[in-house]
């Protein structure tokens, strides 16, 4: 280490130590300025000690994807899931990714944790379903539909029924496009958002993107059969309330594909609407491919979606019907997770390649490509550690840590004052100052990069105040050797600086190597505790070069210290200094610096 | 303490001292002993691996439960349908251990415990783990570890010489095995908290070899420009004048971690603390032991081998039996063995010019 070279000697520090103790002073000053200015005056609380459920799951590979598993798709599951659990109403539920497949959810205490743990964990579905009805939901419009909508109709059951007519009616459709389009329906406000689905290849479609689906809030013959099952249906559709979040999640979330079903769905931000739909006719898995991309020929913001060969035959046979019916039945939903997302209406019969066009942004575009190809994750993940914390245990064990610290800050320093006397004076100070270092930093870092102390964090900076008394220890071993050479105390402050200073780097940068291993290569509590012995290591190193040393310099020229009294710690005497004149054999050597 | 630094004076000038490296056959020994024990330990005994690597489900309770431990024992295998492990906490509190169920089974266990315990499911603390994931823990640490030895035998190698690398190297295998095998041999339970230990132990097992070392390292300059020491008297007397340090050093690492252990014995019955403080208790014992008696033994043993330093030993042994033929007192001789260390640095005394 090149360290003793280039700093050798006297020069080093002593001249200014006030320098080195004000820049700390400052810093120390700026971080709790910062500290108190922000709010947050305490480090953030992990689950673990402040309570909660924290879930994390596991992307599994899937056969024939091996690339599956990457940053991308990884964040996009993220996106998702944090929808997800926030749309249980907990604001402060995170989800974020770990290591290279895991997926952390910490949901803090006082959210149902079983129906959190359901939603996370739980691999969603993404369905198209037929439209049978649809309206706009709130609390302030009591649907008047209600009893028109529950009429008896004879329409059948699209399912089966329509396939029939398929096929003698594939042309002509742009003719019933333009019809629909100019149709006016009193209800055209409830969904100002309509959405169309095109072949690819046929782009060049007329298709007036904002009028081209007209939405009908009543449509006698839109509703299903009057059999007893649908009946409740009905009645479920008029009471289902889509304004509020918890009946949106619940309305379509445990139906089965076969069933028909009420869902909710929102095409602007702040408005609902609900919908009656049909058994579902594809699922997300015969999606292959979605994205969200610009039309080449109006430069707007579309969906393309590609099939497999077995989904472009369903998708055809669907489009196909759906393209025959009125409005609002010739809309397909994209359900996902029992809810709608998008509910484009149908021009034409389509099979492999289709596209949704109609008022979206590149966000939309590319949020509702994401869920069209990924099914509704791009990856299945499995739960595989799930921890639930009552906020009673968080206490107690924070409690506990707390208690633990301060056990272990007490004996060293019952050590460090028995060993040192005096010195340890100037050991506690630079504690002191390295623990206000630490707290402030660690409740800056909760806003400013998510860090959350949790136990193993905790027992990182207690096992983390051993490593901080050594170094101390280095540099005062170093100093009564060279008072046992027999040098007076400030030659001697100066002299085993260089020396400690290199040993002290050297350990530290082990140490810090270990944390930093750790923290890159391990997950979950581990890497928590890698955290906390890389920065406590680091906040070391600053503490012992611009406080302690500083420090030292200037207590050196106290007289209590320079007497090297009993209580110094310092006292040549019981240090066993030799007198220099015994050792001449020695005269040129002692400016060596030994090890501490 | 007075008499513990006249102690520190002693050693520092080499007034007293055990020679660590004439002796070092019989430390090699114990710690070979040692090390094939561990080793038998765990192939024999194995690891007793917690729930968080197998897999499985522990439910806390924090306050005291209606019904007894071994109740608690009945109604929890009969709900897992494996075999339960109960324990009573320090507060009262029950700890339920299920191995190899998986989390959805391990929900409804949870209702069950809730129903017979007497306790809502809310204040009910549990822990879930698929065995993947302590799978993956575990390799995340093996592969952490390696990737750490890796990088400190290259920074070793530069900031000092190979075969202090490979020493430290063998030092730190050493404590890891001894760790490991007590583990084994004890039969304490393997957590994640064990490991965060564990690998804790490495930078700290190191940060004290790496101080000797690094006296080693001052001590050895110019070696060869003098016949009055042989490599190993010098890093004999290298081990000396560290000791007291070294010993403060793990005093006062330990003394936290005897903090910790206690209140995560006493306090909590068991948990991250505990085994974090214990695993580290372990590893740190090991590793100042290590520092001292193997790896810079280790050091002069391969140095020993350098050509150069054979041919050190001989003018070395040639010139004390010349003085010896002359009749120098073996009391000089002791006298001069206290100085090695500074004489030796002397060309790098800050007096020399162009060092600045």
């Amino acid at each position: 280490m090149a360290a003793p070279k280039k700093g050798r000697g006297p020069s080093s520090g002593q001249g200014r130590p006030g320098r080195a103790l004000a820049l700390i002073l400052i810093v120390m000053v700026a971080l709790a300025g910062g500290m108190f200015l922000s709010g947050h005056t305490t480090p953030r609380l992990g689950i673990d000690l402040a309570g909660g459920t924290s879930i994390t799951l596991e992307a599994q590979n899937q056969p024939g994807k091996p690339n599956a598993i990457n940053p991308t798709n990884m964040d996009t599951a993220v996106g998702i899931i944090e929808r997800r659990v926030n749309g249980l109403g907990v604001s402060e539920a995170e989800v974020q990714t770990q290591g290279n497949k895991n997926i952390i959810v910490n949901i803090p205490k006082g959210t149902n944790s079983k129906q959190a743990q359901e939603q996370v964990g739980t691999t969603a579905q993404l369905y198209f379903r037929p439209v049978l009805t649809v309206q706009a939901s709130g609390p302030e419009t009591p649907t008047p539909s209600g009893s028109a909508t529950s009429s008896p109709s004879a329409t059948p059951k699209p399912g089966e029924s329509a396939q029939g007519e398929d096929k003698a009616k594939d042309e002509g459709e742009p003719q019933g496009e333009e019809a629909t389009g100019s149709e006016a329906t009193p209800s055209a406000s409830a969904t100002t958002q309509g959405r169309a689905v095109t072949g690819a290849l046929k782009k060049d479609d007329p298709t007036p993107g904002a009028s081209d689906k007209p939405k009908a809030s009543e449509s006698p013959e839109a509703s299903p059969s009057a059999d007893p099952a649908t009946a409740k249906l009905q009645e479920e559709f008029a009471k289902l309330d889509c304004t509020d979040p918890k009946q949106r999640t619940e309305a379509g979330k445990n139906a089965k594909a076969t069933d028909t079903i009420v869902a909710c769905g929102s095409n602007v931000p702040g408005s609902y609407e609900k919908y009656i739909l049909g058994p579902a006719e594809v699922s997300g898995s015969d999606v292959d491919d979605a994205k969200g991309a610009i039309d080449q020929q109006t430069g707007e913001w579309i969906v393309s979606m590609e099939f497999t060969s077995k989904g472009a035959k369903k998708f055809q046979t669907i489009t196909s019907r759906l393209s025959q019916q009125q409005p609002p039945m010739n809309q397909f939903a994209i359900v996902l997770d029992g809810e709608v997302v998008s509910a484009p209406s149908v021009r034409t019969a389509l099979s492999k390649n289709a596209q949704i066009s109609g008022s979206f942004d590149q966000q939309s575009a590319e949020d509702l490509g994401n869920i069209l190809s990924y099914g509704a994750l791009p990856l299945t993940f499995k739960e595989v550690s799930v921890t639930t914390v009552t906020a009673a245990l968080g206490s107690e064990q924070l409690r506990a840590g707390l208690i633990a610290g301060a056990i272990g800050l007490a004996l060293v320093i019952i050590y460090l004052v028995v060993y040192y006397r005096g010195l340890a004076f100037i050991a506690l100070l630079s504690l002191l100052v390295s623990g206000i270092l630490t707290y402030t930093i660690m409740s800056l870092l909760g806003p400013a990069i998510g860090f959350a102390l949790n136990l193993p964090a905790v027992c990182g900076a207690i096992v983390a105040i051993g490593i901080t008394a050594d170094s101390f220890i280095v540099y005062f071993e170093r100093v009564r050797d060279e008072i046992r050479e027999g040098r007076t105390l400030r030659p001697a402050i100066e002299r085993a600086w260089p020396r400690a200073r290199r040993t002290i780097l050297v350990s530290d940068f082990v140490s810090f190597l270990a944390a930093a291993v750790l923290f890159i290569v391990t997950v979950g509590k581990v890497q928590g505790f890698a955290f906390t012995l890389g920065l406590t290591t680091l906040l070391d190193v600053v503490v012992v070069f611009l406080f302690t040393k500083p420090l030292m310099t200037l207590m050196g020229r106290t007289k209590f210290f320079s007497k090297g009294g009993p209580w110094s710690g310092l006292d040549p005497k019981r240090l066993g200094a030799q007198p220099p004149l015994r050792r001449s054999r020695r005269v040129n050597a002692p400016t060596e610096p030994k090890e501490a | 303490m007075s008499r513990l630094g006249n102690l520190g004076a002693r050693l520092y000038r080499g007034e007293v001292g055990y020679d660590f490296i004439r002796n070092r056959k019989i430390w090699y020994g114990v710690s070979i002993l040692i090390t094939i024990t561990a080793i038998i330990g765990v192939a024999v005994g194995g690891l007793r691996m917690g729930i968080e690597f197998k897999g499985g489900a522990v439910f806390t309770t924090d306050t005291k439960a209606q019904i007894s431990t071994s109740q608690a024992t009945d109604v929890a295998t009969e709900a897992s349908g494996h075999q339960a492990i109960v324990q009573e906490l320090g507060n009262g509190g029950l700890r339920i251990q299920i191995t190899e169920v998986d989390t959805a089974k391990a929900n409804e266990i949870k209702e069950t415990l809730s129903d017979e315990l007497g306790i809502p499911a809310n204040d009910i603390n549990a822990d879930l783990v698929g065995p993947s994931w302590g799978e993956q823990i575990a390799n995340k640490a093996w592969t952490g570890l390696g990737v750490f030895m890796i990088l400190v035998v290259i920074y070793l190698a530069i900031a000092f010489e190979w075969r202090m690398a490979v020493a430290a190297l063998i030092a730190l295998i050493h404590d890891i095995t001894i760790t490991v095998g007590v583990y084994a041999l004890v039969g304490f339970e393997v957590t994640p908290g064990t490991v965060i230990g564990l690998l804790t132990i490495l930078g700290y097992s190191l940060y004290d070899t790496v101080v000797v070392f690094d006296s080693l390292k001052e001590g050895q300059k110019d070696i060869t420009k003098q016949t009055r020491f042989t490599y190993s008297e010098i890093a004999n007397r290298s081990i000396n004048s560290t000791l007291v340090r070294s010993i403060n050093t793990t005093v006062v690492a330990l003394l936290p971690v005897a903090g910790l252990l206690f209140i995560g014995g006493g306090v909590l019955g068991a948990g991250m603390l505990n085994d974090i403080s214990l695993s580290l208790f372990v590893g740190l014992a090991a590793g100042a032991y290590s520092s001292i008696f193997i790896a810079t033994p280790l050091v002069a043993d391969l140095k020993e081998r350098d050509p150069q330093m054979k041919a050190l030993k001989k003018r070395v042994l040639a010139k004390r039996a010349a003085a010896a033929a002359k009749g120098e007192s073996p009391e000089d001789r002791r006298e001069g063995a206290a100085t090695a260390g500074t004489a030796i640095g002397r060309p790098r005394s800050p007096r020399t010019p162009g060092k600045r």
